[in-house]
């Protein structure tokens, strides 16, 4: 999407090192993101990704570098990678995005029409009517991130981060999920940040890659980032670049001595071998 | 119909100021215990609670010895106790190891509580007021509690009121909370404070070693019958009340019953009362599909 690239500048993270318990998680992260883009945080387990969102937040220190651009609060919403409740805990869908509307404020929520339709419209955005009545611990993982989804765009944010929300979803129900977010991007004008192992579920959607390997990031249009070059400088070693049915593989190199999929910096899963 | 109602209610009732005095004490200390409770399942906390009314057995029991009114007791070591679990607990965001932190809290809390009950028994020649301390009578409650315990009731319950909604943001997801820039930590800290609180006053009025039941059955019970938070703690302070005035009611009855004609302790019927509360929200949840 082209046209993403003159648009505002929302976020800008700024050659951002993490250190944590003496390792360097993140090293020298450095990228921008637009108003209406939609950027893939691609990496494998431990990559950083995590470590990346909780920096965004501005509940991660960094020992150097700087984001700039978010600071207010609701600016950024966030669904997080891991959410559990109890089925029994009496809390709806629509309560949880009534708290993504008003949960900073003091006191009991007092009941009013306005309220009541501004969460029904989050709601409905989300494709979640049929199951916002529910208790939310009761619901499929898949039905729980649409509920959190709409939960994060209730305070209007002009970033959206969610780390890994297809990585519990069957393909059809990943598909759908990645559908409603491009849309909300491009509609909302909203810059979203999302993580995953896996590319190829985004590359239809996906403006722009931040591409973690070892702490280190290359980021750049799927064109500029999905490359033979440019990975093997990242990986530190050469890895191929297969397109195979319009999906992508990243493989270690012929003759590399290493075994493929472990070459490749990823864990079996999440190899993008198809 | 009359007749029945005079069977169930057995004469001077109403008209005791016994029972009024106990009636008011207990429907307030009810109400705080069931709305702080409602937060207190949420969060995973029922061991902090438990472990709190446990601890305040020394604290009720100093006092008795010190010659103050136990709720005072009861207050002062239930907050320090919850400072402790606070600051020991800090570092671990997992409700595994806060509970650690609980526990050995709770253990030399036990330890100070025998040595007061000890030394309260072999210094007075009657035994009756450790009994009440650990296991309370709200029939025995002095009319000068009241102010002390609306007081204190009014702080619990302003804080959970007042932070009701980035409370339970936090209780349902600290991550959430955190995202949204709340602060979490001192969120946790204040309604430690009110749990404090609460479960003092459950202490003064069924005794230590049962405030639990009011702080914790209550709130269990209303989760099952309503899907919504706000609902949940209305429900809870309901069925707090209920199973306080209909537990001084069987305890003022008991006075009657063969073969004793002696009464029956009043926290007794008060945590059954609880209980059968809770069984029957459980079947009733689970025939109509768990609400
Ligand atoms: N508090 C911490 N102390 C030390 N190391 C940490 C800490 N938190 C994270 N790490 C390490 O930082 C690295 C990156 O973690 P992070 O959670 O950001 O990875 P991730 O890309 O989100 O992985 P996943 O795909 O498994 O969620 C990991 O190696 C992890 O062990
Ligand atoms: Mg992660």
């Amino acid at each position: 999407m082209p046209q993403a690239a003159g648009a505002p500048v929302i976020l800008g993270v700024d050659d951002v090192s993490v250190r944590l318990g003496g390792r360097t998680v993140l090293d020298r992260v450095g990228f921008t993101l637009r108003a209406g883009e939609f950027t893939g945080l691609i990496g494998s387990n431990g990559a950083g990704k995590t470590t990346l969102f909780r920096v965004i937040l501005g509940l991660q220190a960094v020992s150097s570098g700087r984001v700039t651009g978010t600071g207010e609060r609701g600016e950024v919403g966030y669904v997080p990678q891991k959410f559990q409740l109890d089925p029994d805990m009496p809390l709806r869908g629509r309560d949880l995005v009534g708290l993504g509307l008003d949960g900073h404020r003091l006191g009991l929520p007092l009941p009013s029409r306005s309220r009541r339709a501004r969460v029904q419209e989050l709601v409905e955005a989300v494709g979640a009517g049929a199951f916002a009545d529910a208790r939310v611990g009761r619901l499929s993982g898949g039905e729980q991130q649409r509920i959190l989804i709409a939960h994060a765009l209730a305070s209007r944010p002009r970033l959206l981060l969610l780390d890994e929300p297809l990585a519990n979803l069957d393909l059809r129900s990943a598909q759908e999920v990645v559908r409603l977010l491009a849309q909300i991007a491009a509609e909302q004008r909203i810059a979203i940040l999302i993580s995953a192992h896996e590319m190829n579920p985004l590359l239809p959607v996906m403006d722009r890659i931040v591409y973690l390997a070892d702490g280190r990031a290359a980021t750049g249009t799927a064109h500029e980032v999905i490359r033979s070059d440019v990975l093997s400088a990242l990986y530190g070693h050469h890895v191929d670049v297969l397109r195979v049915h319009g999906r992508v593989l990243v493989v270690a190199g012929a003759g590399h001595d290493e075994h493929p999929f472990e070459a490749a910096g990823s864990d079996h899963d999440t190899v993008e071998i198809v | 119909m009359g007749q029945v109602l005079r069977a169930i209610v057995e004469p001077g009732f109403f008209a005791s100021g016994l029972v009024q005095r106990a009636a008011l004490i207990g429907a307030l200390v009810a109400v705080v215990a069931a709305c702080v409770g409602v937060f207190t399942v949420l969060r995973g906390q029922s061991f902090a609670g438990e472990a709190l009314g446990d601890i305040g057995a020394a604290g009720g029991s100093s006092a008795y010895l010190a010659g103050v009114a136990p709720l005072w007791g009861f207050v002062a070591i239930a907050v320090a106790a919850a400072g402790a679990i606070e600051l020991i607990g800090v570092r671990h965001a997992r409700a595994a190891f806060r509970d650690l932190a609980t526990g050995i809290v709770l253990g030399f809390g036990f330890g100070l509580a025998a040595l007061f009950l000890y030394l309260g028994t072999i210094e007075q020649s009657t035994s009756g007021e450790p009994v009440t301390i650990l296991f309370g009578d709200v029939f025995l409650l002095d009319s000068s509690l009241l102010p002390l315990v609306a007081g204190f009731g009014a702080v619990a319950l302003a804080l959970v009121l007042v932070l009701y909604r980035p409370l339970l943001l936090a209780s349902v997801s600290g991550e959430l909370a955190a995202a949204r820039g709340l602060p979490v930590r001192a969120l946790g800290a204040l309604y430690l404070l009110a749990l404090a609180l609460a479960v003092a006053l459950a202490a003064v009025t069924i005794g230590a070693i049962l405030s639990t039941a009011l702080l914790v059955g209550p709130a269990a019970t209303a989760l099952q019958l309503t899907r919504r938070p706000s609902h949940a703690i209305a429900a809870a302070a309901a069925l707090g009340v209920a199973a306080v005035w209909l537990g001084i009611l069987a305890a003022w009855d008991s006075y009657y019953w063969p073969p004793l004609h002696h009464g029956w302790p009043v926290s007794f019927f008060v945590v059954t009362f609880v209980l059968i509360g809770y069984i029957g929200a459980r079947l009733w949840s689970r025939r109509s599909g768990g609400g």
